[in-house]
C-alpha cells in the first residue's frame, strides 16, 4: 500500500497550513461508543453492526479511562477460533496508539500512514478518553476546509472590475433549486452595506429586494446571476437568468400568483409575493422577459431614502 | 423583555440559545417566508413551523433575534448550525402556533387597548 501523499516540501502552503492549524479535537468524533471490560465480544460485534463502526474502545465505568480496544479484526479471529462469548478484557488490544486532542491534524495523518490502524482513540492532557478519530473524519474535515478555501479563491478570481461610475460591484452565481445556498448572496450584500454604515430602513429594503430576486432565481429560473452595483447615491440589484422566461409579466407581478410546484410551497416559498415585495420596496423597478428565453429584473434603491421609504415605514 | 426571559416564561426547548441576550420588540407568526420578508420587523420573534435552513436566512436578513418552532417539528442539523453561526435563537415548543402566539401576545401586551 502506498503512503499518503502529503509531501512536506512541495505541498501547497494552504494544505500544510491547514493540517497544522486544525487540531485533532477539531476533527474527531467526540461521542465515542465504548464498552466495558466484561462486555462479551459478541455484544461488541452487535454494537459494531448497529452503529456501523469497526472499533470499540474499552473503558472504565465512567467512560473516561481507556483500557483497551476491540477491532473488527479481533471479532473475526474470535468467530474463527470460537471465543466470541469471551469478555472483551481477555482479548482486547492493550498496546494502544493514541493521539492527544491538542495535536495538529498532521500527526493523525502521519499515524494513519505509519500504523495502518483505521482509528485512533483521542485523549486529553489528563489521559481521559475524549474522542476517536477515523480516516472518514479526516476526509470530511479536509473536504470542508478545501471547499471554503476554493470558494474564497473563486471569489477572488471572478471579482468583477468596476465600470466607470461604480463604487462597488458584486456578482453571484445562483443555481436552480440550490436551497443550500439560497439567501447567501443577499446576506453578503447586507453585511457589506451594514459595514459601510447604510441606515437600517434602507438596508432592510435592499435586503428584501435582493432576497426576493435571489430566491426567484433559485425557485423559478434555470439558474442565473445576481449583480449588485453601488453607484454614488443609489444601489441597483440586477437578476438575470437564461430561462424559462415569464409568460405574462403583469400576472407575475400580482400578489398571490405563483408558478411554484407543491414541494417548493411546502418549504414556505411560492407564495406569489416575491416580485410584488421587491417592487414595493424599490424606487425603480423593471422586468424584461420572454417565454423561452431569459428574464432580467432591475431594482434600484436610493440610499438617501425617499418618499418610498416613508410610505414603507407607514405600512410596516 | 429579553429573549432569555421569554424562553423561560413559555417553557421553550432551547435548541440553539443566544450567546448574547437580545431585547424583543414584538412577534410575528407566519409559515410563508415571502410573507415574513414582507411584513416582519427587526426585533420581532418569529413563530413558525418552517423548520429548515432558509428560515434562518430570512430571519438574518430581517433582523429577527429568535425563532420559535411550533408543534415539536423536527429540526435538521444544518438549520441548528446556521442558527448558531448567525446567532439567531432557535427554540421549540410542543404547542401550536395559535397557542404560542396567544401566550406571546399576552406577555408582550398585558394591557391591550
Amino acid at each position: 500500500m502506498s503512503s499518503i501523499p502529503i509531501n512536506t516540501q512541495d505541498s501547497p502552503p494552504f494544505l500544510l497550513d491547514l493540517i497544522y492549524r486544525l487540531k485533532v479535537k477539531d476533527v474527531m468524533t467526540s461521542k465515542v461508543i465504548t464498552a466495558r471490560k466484561n462486555t462479551t465480544l459478541r455484544q461488541i460485534q452487535q454494537i459494531m453492526k448497529e452503529k456501523s463502526i469497526t472499533g470499540v474502545p474499552i473503558t472504565d465505568q465512567k467512560g473516561k479511562r481507556l483500557l483497551g480496544i476491540v477491532s473488527m479484526d479481533d471479532i473475526i479471529s474470535a468467530l474463527d477460533e470460537g471465543y466470541i462469548e469471551d469478555p472483551a478484557e481477555k482479548h482486547m488490544s492493550r498496546n494502544l496508539i493514541v493521539l492527544e486532542d491538542d495535536m495538529p491534524l498532521q500527526f493523525a495523518i502521519s499515524y494513519l500512514d505509519k500504523y495502518r490502524y483505521g482509528r485512533f482513540p483521542v485523549l486529553n492532557k489528563n489521559r481521559e478518553l475524549v474522542g476517536i478519530i477515523t480516516s472518514r473524519d479526516i476526509i470530511i474535515a479536509l473536504l470542508v476546509e478545501a471547499n471554503k478555501e476554493v470558494e474564497k479563491l473563486e471569489q477572488k478570481i471572478s471579482s468583477p472590475h468596476l465600470l466607470p461610475g461604480e463604487d462597488l460591484r458584486l456578482e453571484y452565481n445562483v443555481r436552480k433549486f440550490d436551497f443550500e445556498n439560497a439567501g447567501k448572496a443577499s446576506a453578503d450584500i447586507k453585511r457589506r452595506l451594514m459595514e459601510k454604515g447604510v441606515g437600517p430602513q434602507v438596508l432592510r429594503r435592499i435586503a428584501v429586494a435582493s432576497y426576493e430576486l435571489e430566491m426567484n432565481l433559485v425557485v423559478h429560473s434555470e439558474g442565473g446571476t445576481l449583480i449588485f452595483i453601488q453607484r454614488g447615491d443609489r444601489v441597483e440589484i440586477l437578476a438575470q437568468d437564461s430561462g424559462p422566461g415569464i409568460e405574462d409579466i403583469n400576472q407575475a407581478l400580482e400578489e398571490g400568483y405563483s408558478t411554484a410546484n407543491e414541494w417548493i410551497r411546502s418549504l414556505g416559498f411560492g407564495a406569489g409575493m416575491g416580485l410584488p415585495n421587491a417592487r414595493r420596496v424599490s424606487d425603480e423597478f423593471t422586468i424584461e422577459s420572454k417565454k423561452g428565453e431569459g428574464t432580467r429584473v432591475r431594482a434600484a434603491i436610493y440610499l438617501s431614502g425617499s418618499s418610498k421609504a416613508e410610505d414603507e415605514a407607514k405600512n410596516a | 423583555m429579553q429573549v432569555g426571559e421569554l424562553v423561560k416564561k413559555l417553557g421553550l426547548e432551547e435548541v440553539q440559545p443566544l450567546l448574547q441576550d437580545q431585547p424583543i420588540q414584538g412577534g410575528y407568526t407566519s409559515d410563508l417566508l415571502s410573507d415574513v420578508m414582507a411584513h416582519a420587523q427587526a426585533g420581532q420573534v418569529l413563530i413558525t413551523i418552517q423548520a429548515h435552513k432558509n428560515t434562518i436566512a430570512v430571519a438574518g436578513l430581517i433582523g429577527i433575534p429568535a425563532i420559535i418552532i411550533a408543534n415539536n417539528r423536527p429540526l435538521p442539523e444544518d438549520m441548528i448550525e446556521a442558527a448558531r453561526k448567525e446567532q439567531i435563537g432557535l427554540f421549540r415548543s410542543g404547542e401550536n402556533q395559535f397557542i404560542l402566539s396567544g401566550k406571546l401576545f399576552q406577555i408582550l401586551y398585558p394591557n391591550p387597548v
